[in-house]
């Protein structure tokens, strides 16, 4: 059984821990746990975060003490172990990515950075659906799993101050999205058209952590034509359905 | 109705803030100082969520065309009505064309005026706090400037009475502020010298707080083998160590997830007393049981009883 810890994070909290690793197996047990929490306990949690790999649970200690939440948390992944593998399906959502030029002014120096073309590092880029393995920094920043290797490349030395929603960015092996305007030193290489995070809308956020995304690539005409529909609220966000698996699965 | 002349330094709409988007990055916001939030909103007769305006070490002023009632508590603004002197920790009636004014904290650093009927404004993702990082909340997601007019909500019979709060619930700010703080949940990764050095050593408030968070300076808390973790999850209270050693007590607006360890967590009700400190003011902190940080907790909620009964 894969170790956990339960640990205390202030008198209303308490992380349950996998391990300290950015892994697709970790973090499906964080979502995992996430799923059976939210299911089975709605009464007794505030609020739950998931992490690269914890889960960190919002309770009211005057209301449910520490003892009684984390004993039936440790019973909720006592069945989670028995029952193994869910085998269930979650969503991947499609972000359309207009790639290079004024969208992703960093795109050159990805591509000759790793000695690829800017084609290829287009073609790596939107190959396979990535993890989205919990969201931070800004609200709906997505920390995403799963880039190749091969389109890596190091931060900005000097951070941009101003960096537009939507921008698409590589920082080290990692990928992602800014959802809202912000400042910060990942290279770009592309922006979508969708709003990420849409405050004022009933769906705010276009995807939850725990699903996945796929980036597709798309001209400028269509970006134009998809960013005149998200503003009309005409547009209507690919989605398809994946395994759990693949390695994200919980294996407790 | 009530229209802003001068906003103050940071003049922001706060509630008890966005519960339920951290999973999604959201940071949850609302209020900084809790008990002196929940306090005005007892004193005017508001449910305790109500939203209220956070002014933040200089106080605004305020014109008021209709008449309204209102509290002040928190940082001593040395507020005035129509140029007569108001008690902090009170609530008073405000009769048609008064103006209000506030100066500069002669105590504290944050204080809170409570509107009869609470603040009309739209709630976003379930909260009137203002978030102005993404600017969302409050008034048009940013600090009140000049001019704003901010519509005071509608409730029925109006109270008229002036009402102080009990001198048993003032607290009373100092420039040595002393919390509690419950260890972990990486406490593993600071050496026992470490330990030693966040529970006998002063800190002292610096110019950067806000907020996000407050940067303590002072001894430096010494690490085993380095300040980063593989991200996990933030909220108010939690004490991060980056590498330079000293620590950073994160605050109503911190960001939902962080990537240096913890030492441990500032218990929710002493959160009110960091949420008064000024730069330069010191901060000491001792260990305390989960069974201790519970009871301060049921006291807080107590002295909200007691004060809603009067």
């Amino acid at each position: 059984m894969r170790d956990f810890s339960i640990m205390k994070a202030g008198e209303k909290g308490l992380v349950v821990d996998f391990g300290n690793v950015i892994d697709p197996q970790v973090n499906g047990c964080v979502h995992r746990l996430a799923r059976v929490i939210a299911a089975n306990m709605p009464d007794d949690i505030i609020e739950a975060i998931p992490t690269y790999r914890s889960l960190m649970v919002y309770f009211d200690p005057l209301h449910i003490s520490r003892e009684s939440i984390s004993d039936k948390i440790r019973m909720h992944l006592d069945n989670i172990a028995e029952s193994g593998s869910e085998g269930d399906t979650t969503t991947v959502v499609s972000i359309p990515v207009c790639y290079g030029n004024e969208f992703g002014p960093d795109l050159d120096f990805v591509a000759s950075h790793n000695k690829l073309s800017i084609q290829e590092v287009i073609d790596i880029h939107t190959s396979k659906p990535y993890q989205v393995y919990m969201l931070g920094f800004t609200p709906g920043f997505p920390y995403l799993g799963g880039m190749s290797e091969r389109i890596a490349a190091p931060r900005l030395a000097q951070p941009r101050v101003a960096i537009p929603a939507g921008s698409v960015g590589i920082a080290g092996s990692q990928t992602g999205i800014y959802p809202i305007e912000s400042p910060g030193g990942w290279q770009l290489i592309g922006r979508t058209p969708l709003q990420v995070f849409n405050p004022g809308s009933p769906n705010p956020f276009l995807f939850a952590a725990g699903n996945y995304l796929r980036f597709t690539e798309i001209d400028a005409a269509t970006f134009e034509d998809i960013r005149r529909q998200v503003e009309s609220g005409t547009y209507t966000p690919l989605t398809s359905t994946i395994e759990r698996g693949g390695g994200a699965e919980c294996a407790l | 109705m009530c229209t802003v002349i001068q906003p103050g330094m940071l003049t922001t709409i706060q509630d008890q803030g966005r519960i339920g988007y951290r999973a999604y990055g959201m940071p949850v916001s609302g209020v900084m100082d809790r008990y002196a939030a929940t306090m005005a909103n007892i004193l005017v007769g508001n449910e305790p969520d109500a939203a209220v305006l956070e002014m933040t070490l200089l106080g605004g002023t305020f014109r008021f065309p209709n008449e309204a009632y209102m509290a002040i508590c928190g940082a001593d603004m040395q507020g005035t009505l129509n140029g007569k002197k108001i008690r902090n920790w009170s609530a008073f009636y405000v009769p048609a064309n008064s103006e209000l004014a506030f100066e500069y904290a002669v105590s504290g650093c944050r204080a809170y005026l409570a509107f009869y009927g609470g603040i009309a404004v739209p709630k976003v993702l379930g909260s009137r706090s203002t978030y102005t990082r993404a600017a969302i909340g409050g008034l048009e997601g940013r600090a009140l400037q000049a001019d704003d007019v901010i519509e005071i909500g509608k409730a029925a019979a109006m109270p008229y009475a002036a009402r102080e709060l009990s001198y048993h619930h003032l607290p009373k700010y100092m420039n040595e502020i002393h919390v509690r703080v419950i260890l972990g949940p990486q406490d593993d990764l600071f050496t026992a010298k470490g330990l030693q050095t966040l529970f006998s050593s002063s800190f002292t408030v610096s110019s950067r707080n806000d907020r996000m968070g407050i940067l303590l300076e002072g001894a430096k808390i010494e690490h085993v083998s380095g300040p980063d973790i593989i991200s996990d999850a933030l909220c108010a209270g939690a004490i991060q160590v980056p590498g330079d050693g000293l620590p950073i007590i994160m605050m109503a607006d911190c960001q939902t997830t962080g990537g240096y360890a913890k030492i441990g967590f500032v218990i929710s009700p002493d959160l009110s007393k960091l949420a008064q400190a000024k730069a330069g003011d010191t901060v000491t902190f001792v260990e305390c049981s989960d069974a201790e940080a519970v009871s301060a907790l049921a006291a807080e909620k107590q002295s909200y009883e007691k004060a809603a009964i009067g």
